[in-house]
């Protein structure tokens, strides 16, 4: 039981440096972002985690994977080094690298393992078959590739070195409903693959629905509700999670 | 790849900057390599039959005070001025890089400490700066080189850190640090890559005012000794016969300006690519 858990955040409170100070105020004032965030997650659940913009998701997923180190709580992580991929993928990847070397980068910065040339470059063919994506593509910049195309880059990237857990921040966001549909089944293909977990953060509670077995509900920072996705869809329990089933057309 | 090399082509002629500055520095450095194997006289041979002659045949550009060929001179000279500015752009450029990168990247109490003291370097005139350094360290060609190359490094520190505070905040290498890029990597292999455009260019504006800045101190006395030729050193020698013979100081003047032209022309094809 115990052992199953890959991950637990247990009351975590995030703060960020307060950009607007004064030359002459006297103390570094801190906004505080989340407040007391508990959650678990065990090997290979989906969990989602849904809200409106600025109201801690990303936050919760920066300090998860330790871009953000000011908090105090405990996250506790069963395995080391969780990737993450980013909202817009027009601006995750470096312009001035080739696909090619993108993908190859993680491998190359192990410091686990050393890989030789001819590994790498297996395992970069791996990936391209795993994202679906032509090995032509390999000698490309990343501006000669639609957004769609990109954000698969993202996903095998944070893919290379077989994490146990991926967190996808607004995977689908920037992306056009058709490409939104094709990503969708690409993570949710990956899952069933390797059974890695996912956090898998949206606005859109549509999309929550289709992927996820867990889901968090966040407000200002704050757990509104947690718990099945399917028992929280068919009953509610907190208003605001009725309002965003509202929006997003599934309650009336 | 064939067909992309043919599209850079059309571009690279379409595009008039690219195209003048490509053809003035040919010119320019076809003069200098000629130069380094073969010259009509000996830069440094005088001959008093011959003082002061105008454009001949015999003498294509003149001769000087001493009867020296004018045009040996100026293709001596400019060899001596184009190793000075280049010298000057990699000690400046490479220095500036390092720090403006360092200080943009890490931020904080080491981007202000160094900030102010490159503040404090930029607020001398290069020049001033140069002639203290070389009165401090003698005069010859080496000091001449490391000045200027000091004095060069504020400009490029400032650019490049501005570059890197703009690329640094960027998805991309946020998600470079998750994946466990050490710093240094990050400098230099992830973001230095994408300031490379604007920092060639600024190495071709700052080619420019290398030139000139040689021009300027050997014109003050303080760059290559006589009876050695550089391009300022030859203005600087010429002005006493503006009028009585006008070729001998056109004549390094207009290759100066060449070379200025040259640089700020590619610098200016260099900025627009793309």
């Amino acid at each position: 039981m115990e052992n199953d858990v890959v991950l637990r955040v247990t009351n975590l409170n995030v703060f960020y440096k307060n950009r607007k100070r004064k030359l002459f105020s006297k103390k570094d004032k801190k906004i505080q972002a989340l407040f007391d965030v508990s959650l678990e997650m065990k090997e290979g659940e989906v969990l989602a985690i849904a809200g409106e913009s600025g109201c801690g998701k990303s936050t919760l997923a920066r300090a998860i994977v330790g871009i953000n180190r000011d908090y105090n709580g405990e996250i506790w992580q069963k395995y080391e080094r969780p990737q993450m991929v980013f909202q817009d993928p027009y601006n995750s990847l470096n312009p001035a690298k080739k696909i090619g070397w993108l993908l190859e980068e993680p491998l190359k910065v192990d410091t686990q393992r050393k890989w030789t040339k001819e590994e790498r470059k297996k395992r970069v063919e791996e990936i391209m078959k795993e994202i679906e994506l032509p090995l032509s593509m390999l000698d490309r910049y990343p501006s000669q590739l639609s957004g769609g195309q990109r954000q698969r880059v993202c996903i095998g990237m944070a893919l290379m070195r077989n994490p146990k857990v991926l967190i996808a921040d607004e995977p689908v966001s920037a992306l056009d409903v058709t490409i939104q549909a094709q990503i969708m089944e690409l993570l949710t293909n990956l899952h069933k693959k390797l059974g890695i977990s996912i956090i898998f953060i949206s606005h859109d509670l549509r999309v929550v629905y289709q992927i996820s077995d867990n889901c968090l509900v966040m407000k200002n920072g704050r757990v509104v509700e947690y718990g099945n996705t399917r028992e929280m869809y068919k009953n509610p329990k907190a208003d605001y999670t009725k309002q965003l089933l509202q929006a997003a057309g599934i309650r009336k | 790849m064939a067909k992309m090399a043919k599209n850079n082509i059309k571009k690279f002629i379409k595009d008039p900057y690219l195209l003048f500055g490509t053809v003035i520095m040919g010119m320019v450095l076809l003069m200098i390599i000629v130069g380094c194997f073969w010259m009509p006289y000996e830069p440094t041979k005088m001959n008093a039959a011959e003082k002061l002659q105008g454009i001949s045949l015999k003498h294509i550009m003149g001769t000087d005070n001493m009867g020296r060929d004018v045009f040996s001179r100026v293709m001596y000279g400019s060899r001596v001025t184009l190793m000075i500015a280049i010298g000057t752009i990699i000690i400046g450029a490479g220095l500036g890089t390092i720090i403006g990168a360092i200080t943009g990247y890490y931020g904080g109490i080491i981007d202000e400490v160094v900030m102010r003291i490159i503040d404090a370097l930029f607020a001398f005139p290069s020049i001033l700066l140069a002639l203290v350094i070389v009165s401090v360290f003698g005069v010859g060609w080496v000091q001449l080189v490391v000045s200027l190359g000091i004095a060069f490094v504020p400009s490029f520190a400032r650019i490049v850190r501005g570059e890197v505070l703009r690329c640094k905040n960027m998805d991309y290498i946020e998600n470079a640090r998750l994946i466990g890029v050490s710093d240094l990597r990050m400098i230099f292999v992830h973001i230095l890559p994408n300031i490379k455009g604007v920092l060639a260019s600024s190495i071709l504006i700052g080619f420019n005012n290398a030139v000139l800045a040689e021009a300027g101190l050997s014109y003050l006395g303080v760059g290559s000794q006589p009876p050695y030729a550089s391009l300022g050193r030859m203005l600087s020698d010429a002005q006493q016969y503006m009028f009585t013979r006008p070729s001998y100081v056109l004549c390094p003047g207009l290759v100066i300006v060449l070379m200025v032209l040259g640089f700020a022309f590619l610098g200016e094809g260099i900025k627009r690519w793309k």
